[in-house]
């Protein structure tokens, strides 16, 4: 090839210039088939109203119908795993929290339970605490449930729907707050046990949100169950079967609408679930109505739940008893959020040597866990959220790895979306309910 | 693009001089590499007067498990044994541990191995919960190890298969073709430990950028901490303050 076929070249003061002409254009559009080849690829995100956070979706069209997805997730990685590497196993818990951020006490029971696996005291965590865990996990679902109702009523053109599901997750923050602290991120949840024990006034809230969460669910019923847009929007639109769901990793809420009654705190109980009453909610259709549905019936179940764990809650210890792993402070609430508190900070500067040392060793050096590997899943509200934990006998994790629900689940967007309308991809997209933070970690 | 290992600036963070005299109270450094990072008393070195600081640990190799496991796990082992002629070959190690049951696999034959774990009616691993890769270097040859956790929803049962792979040749059979849902989980253990899977219809970096260098979860890929200055002392990154064995 010669360069005058395409770019003349003359010589000026600055040096040579090209005028570069394409002249084979003509040529390279001839070769098209003007039927066939009307795909546009469009870009969707990172930055994008609809996509459940800094998802970016590639999408070739043809007119309004999707021929290829491909999502593009990462860029919300803030290398959490690597992190947790460098910090001692209690500082753990505030590392995962941060992780799904609509989920935090999940992050942080599921990697409690991994660190006690590890040290052999799944066992000596108390009655309370596991009726604590269950209490905030369950409160966390209904939470996380309503934030996916408001963001995809939103997506999906209903405005009101996201106000309600935000002004009663408002509400659960609120007792979040009074029993840790912190409306997120709590670090509440900690190897051994939980960080402290639950107040009375928390109680009486959970009580009257007992009371008036059904009727708010009844009011989020009338608002779309019945409306035609909403079920246009949903019925029979992104529709995922078992085998589908099995093959892509699909767990939660999704395969349970597909069919399969599959629920960790059934089929391979812990915290206790095993001694609970409550049904696993499925439906048959696969579709978004069908998760639509399975959600809003996960949060009465979730409501029976945290109905029991309050009946059960007997006084007593929140963490373990040895000494060795509790952690030696007793926290407790100030006007910034929780911290150390006074009587025990008087204690071991005033009194107590021992008390101080054994404060200082654990808190800066953290307690030893022998070497091992173990892998718990538990039943997040997006699916199955496992975390493999090592231990090279160190008093820092020697590597956790987080299996995210959402990170898995969003493997399945291409198959939903592929051969539907563009407008369904934000339904099928917003029906896994990924969180990026999760998702990245 | 920051090179992982470019540490010599403060990421852009201006360090004040300490003044003269000043003492920091902050975590020891090791080996404190200013005068900055010497402890509250002038200690010199690590300050570690325990004794902890100085020990290495010495990590056990891992040891199979004599039969009979328990639970599940003989079940387990013995319908993988009758499904699988090729089993003496391909594993490695039976390791039963904290409730949990692990079958080191030779890296080649891990496909084969999922295959079978997910076909046979007397196994049924149907979902493969998650893939993730550990990193043991110094204490395997083989330093990197890829964890799948297979769980059968028929049986309600876990298994851990694990395989090992060096650093130098890194390379083993992807297991999408059994489990399509490995897709992602390969690309992120490749992102994070640099290891090929073999037939993956599209290995490329996931969760980092498309142009990162290096494989952050590798046990010799620093943390990239910059240090922090708070009231006058400078606290070194995580990675390089001293560190309880």
């Amino acid at each position: 090839m010669t360069t005058s076929n395409y770019a003349t070249e003359r010589e000026t003061t600055e040096g040579k210039v090209f005028t570069v002409t394409g002249g084979d254009w003509d040529e390279v559009v001839s070769g098209t088939d003007p039927i066939n080849d009307e795909r546009i690829v469009v870009n969707m995100g990172p930055q994008h109203p609809s996509t459940h956070g800094v998802l970016r979706l590639i999408l070739e069209l043809e007119g309004e119908t999707v021929r290829e997805a491909r999502s593009v997730v990462g860029y919300l990685h803030t290398g959490i795993e690597k992190n947790l590497e460098y910090r001692n196993w209690v500082q753990g818990s505030t590392f995962v929290t941060r992780m799904d951020y609509l989920a935090p006490l999940f992050n942080e029971t599921a990697y409690a339970l991994a660190v006690e696996k590890l040290l052999g005291i799944t066992d000596e965590v108390t009655e309370r605490a596991n009726t604590i865990r269950v209490l905030m996990m369950e409160l966390n679902r209904i939470s996380s449930h309503l934030v996916w109702l408001a963001t995809t009523g939103m997506e999906l053109g209903a405005i009101s729907i996201m106000l309600y599901g935000f002004r009663e997750r408002e509400y659960i923050l609120e007792i979040f707050e009074m029993i840790t602290g912190l409306r997120m991120n709590h670090a509440y949840v900690r190897p051994g046990g939980v960080a402290q024990d639950v107040p009375d006034e928390a109680i009486v809230k959970i009580r009257e949100f007992l009371t008036m969460m059904p009727k708010k669910l009844k009011e989020y019923e009338d608002l779309l169950s019945g409306q035609p847009i909403w079920t246009e929007r949903t019925q029979h639109v992104a529709v995922l079967d078992v085998t589908a769901c099995l093959a892509l990793g699909v767990t939660g809420p999704v395969l349970r609408s597909a069919g399969l009654a599959w629920d960790l705190r059934k089929t391979m109980p812990y915290c206790g679930y095993e001694t609970y009453e409550f049904d696993v909610p499925t439906h048959t259709d696969g579709d978004v109505w069908g998760r639509y549905l399975v959600r809003l019936a996960e949060i009465r179940e979730s409501l029976k739940l945290v109905e029991q764990a309050l009946d059960r809650l007997r006084p007593g210890p929140v963490m373990v008893a040895d000494k060795k792993i509790a952690w030696p402070a007793q926290l407790a609430i100030g006007v910034d959020g929780m911290g150390n508190s006074l009587e025990h900070v008087a204690k071991i500067m005033g009194q107590s040597m021992e008390s101080l040392i054994h404060h200082f060793k654990l808190v800066t050096e953290g307690f030893r866990v022998p070497p091992g590997q173990v892998y718990v899943g538990i039943e997040s509200p997006r699916g199955e959220l496992g975390v493999h934990a090592v231990s090279d006998g160190g008093t820092r994790p020697y590597r956790v790895h987080y299996r995210e629900p959402s990170f898995v689940n969003l493997q399945a967007l291409p198959a939903m979306a592929e051969g539907g309308l563009i407008a369904d991809v934000i339904a099928g997209g917003a029906s896994l309910d990924p969180v990026m933070g999760g998702c990245d970690r | 693009m920051t090179a992982p290992n470019d540490r010599n600036d403060n990421g852009g963070v201006p360090v004040p001089v300490t003044p003269a005299g000043a003492s920091s109270g902050a975590p020891a450094e090791h080996p404190p590499s200013s005068p900055a990072g010497r402890g509250m008393f002038g200690i010199h070195g690590t300050g570690d007067v325990s004794g902890f600081g100085g020990l290495v640990r010495q990590r056990k190799p891992i040891e199979e498990t004599p039969r009979p496991y328990g639970g599940y796990f003989d079940e387990v082992r013995d319908a993988l044994e009758e499904a699988y002629p090729a089993f003496g070959d391909a594993i490695e190690k039976v390791v039963v541990d904290r409730g949990e049951l692990t079958l080191h696999v030779r890296p080649e034959r891990i496909a084969e191995v999922c295959q079978v774990m997910r076909d046979d009616l007397a196994l049924r691993f149907e979902l493969c919960s998650s893939v993730s890769g550990v990193d043991y270097l110094g204490a395997d040859e083989r330093r990197l190890h890829v964890v799948y956790q297979l769980t059968s929803m028929t049986y309600r049962r876990r298994v851990r298969l694990e395989a090992a792979v060096s650093a130098e040749h890194p390379h083993l059979p992807s297991v999408t073709a059994v489990y399509p849902t490995a897709d992602w989980q390969e690309r992120e253990t490749y992102d994070m430990f640099g290891i090929v899977f073999d037939g993956h219809p599209n290995l490329t970096r996931i969760l980092m950028p498309d142009d990162w260098e290096g494989h952050p979860q590798r046990k010799d890929y620093p943390l990239g901490g910059v240090p922090v200055e708070y009231k006058g002392a400078e606290i070194p990154p995580p990675d390089r303050r001293r560190s309880y064995q």
